[in-house]
């Protein structure tokens, strides 16, 4: 027999208890970032340029860093060398993009069929890797902080070594394909506001992996089960739930997605040099602190405001843009010591 | 060892159980058995190994030596969801509510066989919203924001939301007002009345004495004491020695 949702009566009285209210003050903090950049820059097609960029950034961080998270918030590893993943990525893409690029010629549709094969083969790559490194890395280390730091900062100078050897210790091109090259130039704002294909697509597709993201953990009981596991993995088991193996599959799935976000990132940078990974590692932590460990919302937003105060200060004071975002998670410390969106019960 | 020895098959018999967390001896050889269809009442001081007990029977902690098992098979060894998987539901003496998450999540992750709230059992919905009003009311609040009586009953629905075999709570009355503790006593009789076996933590001793059919009492890791709860609720000596109370004083 099955049921709808039960008739649920409306509480009364002084003792109800009130209905839970989203968080919107992170969202107006970016929203705020966005308002204040304004007449900082001056030139309001210079600031759409930039904000464009700025999601453009925050997006594909967050599709790198949204593993990490739920990889911290479900099993408590802290792991050091999530960056192996966006450097393998990334590399996974020079081949399959340079392999194909005699077959693309100049058609537009083989070009984007390249780049879509590239996303895919170091997707399936690095979820590999990532599997391999639960099992031999990680898992004897469950528990253990210091050692995770060790030995997962040690997997990522083996990693780094590895493609060394496979592809060269020398920063490979990883030119765009001539179909995401270019502008589109919006009049009407100012002198007119550049916004580059290849940033809109690639925020096409963090939007793609948050909203996925966003469905499995809040619409599926496999996210339920990955929500509950992130507040009390001793409950999950004692509801008979085997919450190792649903760690391998986040495991996974975040070492894909880092795979994912190296070839956006490479493609971002039009080059790749073995120590991308170590680069961006540096970054994806500061994301999923501001964020809140293991939040996905958190990391989401947390990943909008780096990308933006990246792309704002880079133009207006390039000499203090790499202080900035350590300067963004201190304030962000500052007003909420456990992030953003900080997960109950952690 | 005192009292008389329980009468009926026991569904859960644990044998010379040690348990060692980290550097400390915990439990020094826990003996005891749990009979189907009743309730048993787990007694003691504090930090006499009561929680201890029953986390090394789910698997949380792993016992060193002795053997624990279930209807004649040893599961000292099993994971905890393989424990779980034999249809033993476990209430931790934080309740383990997963706060973030609504009313409604938390029963339909506790119902294994579910996949959505619309595969949920209707009349054993009702039954539990019989039980516990609140949980209808606030089905689709988060679990976070109930009170602490409204919590323990979720996580008391959390464990019959299916049927089981063996329902272990740990101190169920902890920090709850008298009233609260009415309706939950009055909740365990009804699942008294329906052959639910319990094995219950408990250091309210009016709480142990209406629920309870056996009791075992520990100390310092050991059982020191089992037999009929009727028999210890009519001792006050024995009630003073064991548990330094008499039910005059909490009845």
């Amino acid at each position: 027999m099955s049921i709808a949702s039960p008739t649920l009566v409306a509480p009364a009285g002084p003792a109800a208890i009130p209905k839970a209210q989203f968080d919107w003050r992170p969202l107006a903090l970016l929203l705020a970032l966005m308002a204040l950049a304004l007449p900082a820059i001056g030139s309001p097609s210079s600031w759409l340029t930039l904000t464009v960029a700025g999601l453009a950034m925050g997006l594909i961080i967050f599709v790198i860093a949204s593993g990490l998270t739920l990889v911290f918030g479900l099993m408590d590893v802290l792991n050091f060398g999530h960056g192996v993943f966006i450097a393998l990525g990334a590399f996974v893409a020079t081949t399959v993009i340079g392999g194909l690029e005699g077959w693309a010629g100049n058609s537009a549709t083989a070009q984007g069929a390249s780049v879509g094969a590239a996303c895919l083969a170091a997707m399936v790559v690095a979820g590999g890797v990532g599997w391999a490194f639960e099992r031999v890395i990680v898992r004897p280390v469950y528990g253990l902080h210091l050692k995770q730091i060790l030995i997962t900062m040690g997997g990522m100078i083996v990693g780094e070594e590895v493609i060394k050897v496979l592809w060269g210790p020398q920063q490979i091109a990883l030119p765009l394909p001539a179909v995401l090259r270019g502008s589109w130039l919006i009049e009407g704002i100012g002198s007119g506001a550049s916004i580059e294909k290849y940033r809109v697509l690639a925020a096409g597709i963090g939007l793609l992996v948050f909203a996925a993201l966003a469905w499995t953990l809040n619409r599926t009981k496999l996210g339920l089960l990955i929500r509950a596991g992130v507040q009390d993995r001793e409950m999950v088991e004692s509801l008979g739930y085997r919450i190792r193996r649903l760690f391998v599959g986040v495991f996974v799935t975040g070492s894909a997605l880092a795979g994912l976000g190296g070839v956006l990132w490479g493609l971002y940078q039009q080059n790749v040099t073995p120590q991308i990974g170590a680069q961006v590692n540096v970054l994806i932590f500061i994301v999923i602190i501001i964020g809140g460990l293991g939040s996905t919302l958190g990391c989401f937003v947390g990943a909008l405001l780096v990308g933006l105060m990246a792309n704002y200060t880079g133009f207006l004071a390039p000499k203090v843009a790499l202080f900035s975002n350590i300067g963004l998670m201190v304030a962000v410390l500052l007003w909420r010591p456990q992030g953003l969106y900080p997960v109950t019960n952690r | 060892m005192e009292g008389s020895p329980v009468s009926s098959a026991p569904l859960l018999e644990l044998s010379g159980v040690h348990t060692h967390i980290a550097a400390y001896h915990i439990l020094h050889g826990v003996d005891f058995a749990v009979a189907e269809g009743q309730v048993t009442m787990l007694l003691g001081r504090n930090g006499a190994g009561k929680t201890t007990t029953l986390r090394t029977i789910m698997g949380l902690w792993r016992a060193s030596q002795g053997d624990v098992r279930f209807r004649g098979q040893s599961i000292r060894a099993m994971a905890t969801p393989d424990i779980a998987g034999l249809g033993i539901a476990y209430v931790p003496e934080s309740m383990g509510i997963f706060s973030d998450l609504t009313v409604k999540e938390n029963m339909l992750l506790a119902a294994r066989s579910a996949r959505h709230a619309g595969e949920l059992d209707t009349q054993r919905l009702e039954w539990i919203f019989g039980l516990f009003p609140a949980l209808q009311k606030f089905w689709l609040y988060p679990a976070g924001k109930l009170s602490g009586g409204q919590k323990q009953m979720l996580a008391v629905a959390r464990a019959i939301i299916e049927p089981r075999a063996l329902i272990l709570i740990d101190e169920p009355s902890k920090g709850l007002a008298p009233s609260i503790i009415q309706n939950l006593i009055a909740a365990f009789r009804e699942l008294k009345r329906q052959r639910t076996t319990v094995l219950m933590v408990e250091q309210n001793f009016m709480m142990a004495q209406a629920l309870g059919d056996q009791v075992a009492v520990m100390d310092d890791g050991r059982v020191v004491h089992r037999g009929a709860m009727a028999e210890l609720a009519g001792d006050e000596a024995l009630q003073q020695r064991l548990l330094g109370l008499s039910l005059g004083a909490h009845s």
